[in-house]
């Protein structure tokens, strides 16, 4: 075979597998996405669904139980409803209330069940100035 | 003096701006402005090294006047987090940003100072205009100036977020950015090969070492960062794909890819447009690493204030990718290269495959981090892919990474023999398959199969590297004799590039080996206990003895001992958590201590064969009450309610006389401190009182510790492939781009050798590279004569040594055979 027709063929076959990869993660993305949304819409979504939660901790909401804990969020505005909150485990350093949270789990009986190992609490902000201190 | 502070960010904003414009009124080789522009970016150096004196001053002399200190340090943070306390504020890095810069392009000038005068006052002027944006920024947005004061200057600072108080505070921001910034150097002088259109490997070989200091920079940060998550923030986790973790991830692996790719521009021609493509990549995503953090744009674990900035260094990305996309398109001629891949059993080949496959596992690094983004924009709904997504395509991406990491380095650059390919892979095969079997019939491994898979070409390519040495050092003892371990020193020392890289392989694939057996084989127990129980965590009987208690000015920490049973040895871990009172102000009440910062501290006892991690969440929830019943009690007793003992109406009385009198208040503030001290102290026994319950996760994690082991062997290997060469004797100094062609020509020549030594290339194959490499070597040599000669009527010989390694002129066997003959 010619140099170059073997240069061609490689060529299509790189691009080739390239494309197939490029549109399989496209494709699993899209589906094994999580999506996100804020306290005010998980309480006016379907139940059933499983949602990562972006929201604020409402300060003094933090119960404990048996092996889990409960508390209430609100959007990370301050605003819309109350949204109450289950979770089981460990809870990361920084968690209390007033701090923002990201959390995986879905709606059951009107409270929002987080799944294990999911709960993620942001720093309190490296860089802005603690002011409600 | 944040005055004068600001004067010298100004003006080192104006050095900027004139340097990068004195340097582009030079671009036509006007020397004295080449000159001046050099010595320009000098002094911004000069001038940003005392901006951050400055503030590094004003934070250890709790200086409250600037806003910067008062806002990220106390008169209470320990010294050596004020140092520390900088790079925690928004300003504070940028400053760190624009001064590792100033150092970077500095170092850059000075060794290229008598080399590439085409280029380099474009790359000047490229370095020159970034330093200029960062200052630039500092002094123009809104908000980030790091000299902001306040006036009247408040007594005491809000502190430092206990949570950065980790020894890694100090190493892991620094090292970020120095590795982020580093990368500029080799973006600007691509930059100015592209404009000048001088595209053979010269602003390679003036800029790799910037490029391995700054990936080395960026890996020991990553590494400082998962370690601190580690032992610190993440229970237990060393990576989350969070997206500022990604965000440093991303140049590091374009990095990688980089420092394979430019060895194939140097040694063969070849690879030019993916070369200053891969460069643009690395630097824009180091800009990105930067916007990321200061932008809210994405959710993270990492702090996003919602800051000022972000929009004005997106704008500098977009510049940067669209003007070099620009430039590349229309220098595409230039870039083509007259060579091609002679096989696909090389050398090259291995690296186009392992550059492809970094790329691969970039692209999918970057579509996860911003799938929110996109699929905001796709479907209108926020969505976010967590972990598992990335470690479905992430893992076989590394176990490939391995695979052609263990390949390379077994074949020879051009083509390979059959029967040398025969001979060199023989070993490292019989160890993969030796590997495998014994982790088949011994082991639970094949649970697994993903770590199946990385433990057995690990051994594959271990034993590859292992060859390497092993069959050098042979050649050379067939050749001069000697002990093993003078041979083994002579060749490292001689090779310093080579044998670096391989030991930075090693150290990545034994780093790799660690994630694998962590994340495949790893125990995690979330346990309940009560001083006395025990519960058993994959064969280990783990006790909860006793809960303890400690209490100071500054934190409540509640603690357990456990007792670990393993093997028929045990040992006792420590696990406790901290509440800190909050930052700023005065005393405030005891509850307050609970609503504060709190951090783990955990128990770790760390083994070859698995680490052994636990943190303890204590049930404060009786501690509380027994905070607020205290506060309480000390409100009474300051109102001097019916029935309060003397000293309580002794301290009221104290205390309203303090509002009144100023001289009384220091008196005052110390007797409530030590009531409250005395309070704390009963406070912290109710949670000895009330049981000690507390929540537990233990976590058993294999081989976790050659994670950590294999970072420092890679960075071991870099600082060797790093190292400056002896001393030269006075005139064979590598001082022009020709003594830098005929040192690289001069590696070539000792990288054949050492190929032919360890039967990678067949002797006809090594007679024919050799001569090749041989002729070209002595038509350098006799074009360094020349202007040598010239140089010397001109200005008297040369001066100081450049950035060269390797042999001594005249010497550049490998192995110590022939030095190159004339004629």
């Amino acid at each position: 075979m010619d140099p170059q027709r073997k240069r061609t063929i490689r060529l299509v076959v790189a691009l080739s597998t390239a494309v197939v990869l490029a549109v399989a993660l496209v494709y699993t993305s899209f589906s094994a996405s999580t999506e996100a949304k804020e306290p005010s819409q998980v309480l006016a979504a379907a139940p059933g669904t499983t949602y990562e939660m972006t929201g604020r901790v409402v300060k003094g909401s933090i119960r404990k139980h048996g092996d889990g804990i409960s508390f209430e969020v609100v959007d990370r505005d301050g605003k819309g409803g109350r949204l109450p909150v289950t979770y089981s485990g460990a809870v990361p350093d920084p968690f209390r209330g007033g701090r923002e949270i990201i959390l995986t789990g879905q709606v059951r009986g009107g409270t929002f069940v987080g799944e294990p190992d999911t709960l993620v609490t942001k720093c309190p902000s490296k860089f802005t100035k603690q002011k409600d201190v | 003096m944040s005055s004068l502070g600001g004067a010298l960010l100004a003006l080192a904003f104006l050095t900027a701006v004139s340097a990068a414009v004195l340097a582009l009124l030079g671009r036509r080789g006007d020397r004295r402005r080449i000159d001046l522009s050099r010595r320009a970016v000098y002094a911004l150096c000069a001038l940003l090294t005392a901006c951050v004196a400055i503030i590094e001053a004003a934070f250890l002399g709790d200086d409250f006047s600037f806003e910067l200190v008062q806002g990220h340090s106390s008169i209470e943070t320990p010294t050596f987090y004020k140092l520390a306390a900088m790079w925690s504020s928004q300003e504070g890095s940028l400053l760190l940003w624009a001064w590792v810069l100033s150092i970077a392009a500095a170092a850059a000038l000075y060794v290229t100072r008598d080399r590439l005068r085409e280029l380099v006052p474009w790359a000047t002027a490229v370095m020159a205009g970034v330093g200029a944006f960062f200052t630039g920024l500092m002094l123009f947005a809104p908000g980030v100036n790091p000299f902001s004061s306040l006036s009247p200057a408040p007594a005491d600072g809000v502190g430092l977020n206990p949570l950065l108080q980790h020894p890694s505070m100090m190493m892991h921001p620094p090292m970020l950015y120095s590795g982020y910034v580093a990368f500029t150097v080799p973006f600007a002088f691509a930059v100015g090969a592209l404009v000048t259109r001088r595209l053979d490997a010269q602003w390679i070989r003036a800029t790799r070492r910037f490029a391995l200091v700054a990936w080395a920079f960026l890996g020991v940060g990553l590494l400082l960062g998962a370690r601190w998550s580690y032992t610190e923030l993440g229970w237990g986790g060393y990576w989350a794909w969070d997206p500022v973790e990604n965000a440093a991830l991303m140049p590091w692996l374009t990095g990688t890819a980089f420092l394979h790719s430019i060895m194939v521009q140097e040694k063969r021609g070849m690879l030019k447009v993916w070369n200053v493509s891969l460069i643009v990549a690395t630097f824009a995503l180091s800009l990105l690493g930067t916007f990321l953090v200061r932008s809210g744009v994405l959710q993270s674990i990492h702090a996003f204030g919602d800051s000022t900035v972000g929009p004005y260094i997106l704008g500098l990305i977009a510049t940067v990718v669209i003007g070099s996309a620009a430039l590349i398109v229309s220098r595409l001629d230039d870039l083509r290269s007259r060579r091609r891949i002679d096989s696909l059993a090389s050398r090259e080949a291995v690296f186009l495959v392992n550059n492809l496959l970094l790329v691969g596992m970039t692209a999918v690094v970057f579509w996860g981090t911003f799938f929110p983004l996109i699929s905001e924009l796709a479907t209108g709904t926020k969505a976010s892919l967590a972990a598992p997504w990335f470690d479905r395509y992430t893992t076989p991406l590394a176990i490939l990474l391995v695979l052609f990491t263990g390949i390379g380095p077994l074949l020879a650059w051009r083509r390979v023999t059959w029967a040398a390919a025969r001979r060199v892979f023989r070993a490292p095969l019989a160890v993969a398959a030796a590997t495998l079997l014994a982790l088949v019939l011994f082991t639970d491994v094949p649970e697994h199969p993903w770590a199946l898979a990385m433990f057995t070409l690990a051994a594959f390519a271990l034993a590859g590297l292992a060859q390497e040495f092993q069959l050098g050092v042979a050649a050379r003892r067939r050749l001069v004799g000697g002990g093993v371990a003078s041979n083994l020193a002579f060749l490292v020392t001689r090779n310093r590039r080579r044998y670096g890289g391989y030991i930075v392989h090693a150290g990545v694939v034994v780093l790799l080996v660690g994630v694998a057996a962590s994340s495949s084989f790893q125990t995690n127990r979330d346990l309940e206990l009560r001083p006395g129980e025990a519960a058993t965590v994959a064969g280990r009987q783990v006790t909860y003895v006793r809960p303890w208690v400690d209490v100071d000015r500054q934190k409540f920490t509640f603690g357990a001992v456990l007792r670990v049973a393993e093997d028929g040895k045990e040992l006792v871990l420590r696990p406790s958590r901290r509440y800190y009172r909050p930052t700023g102000g005065g005393p405030g009440t005891i509850a307050s201590f609970f609503d504060g910062e709190a951090t783990s501290e955990v128990g770790l006892r760390a083994g070859a064969l698995a680490d052994l991690w636990t943190a303890v969440e204590p049930d404060i929830s009786p501690v509380r009450r027994a905070a607020r019943a205290a506060d309480a009690a000390f409100a009474a007793c300051v109102r001097g309610d019916a029935g309060t003992p003397r000293q309580c109406r002794a301290l009221g009385a104290l205390m309203l006389g303090a509002r009144d009198n100023p001289a009384l208040r220091a008196t005052a503030l110390r007797q409530i401190e030590r009531l409250q001290s005395l309070a704390a102290e009963r406070v912290a026994r109710s949670y000895l009182r009330a049981g000690g319950a507390a929540t537990f996760r233990v976590i058993v994690d294999p081989l976790v510790t050659w994670m950590w082991i294999g970072g420092l062997i890679a960075v071991a290997g870099a600082l060797l492939a790093l190292w400056p060469g002896r001393p030269r004797r006075r005139g064979a100094l590598v001082r022009t781009e020709a003594d830098a062609r005929k040192e690289a020509k001069y590696r070539e020549i000792r990288d054949a050798e050492l190929d032919h030594a360890a039967g990678k290339l067949s002797d006809e194959d090594f007679a024919l590279v050799d001569a090749e490499l041989r002729r070209e070597a002595i038509e350098l040599l006799d074009e360094v004569e020349g202007r040598r000669e010239g140089d010397r009527a001109e200005d008297g010989g040369g001066a100081a040594a450049g950035d060269g390694e390797g042999a001594e002129a005249g010497e550049p066997t490998a192995v110590g055979a022939r030095p190159p003959r004339r004629g």
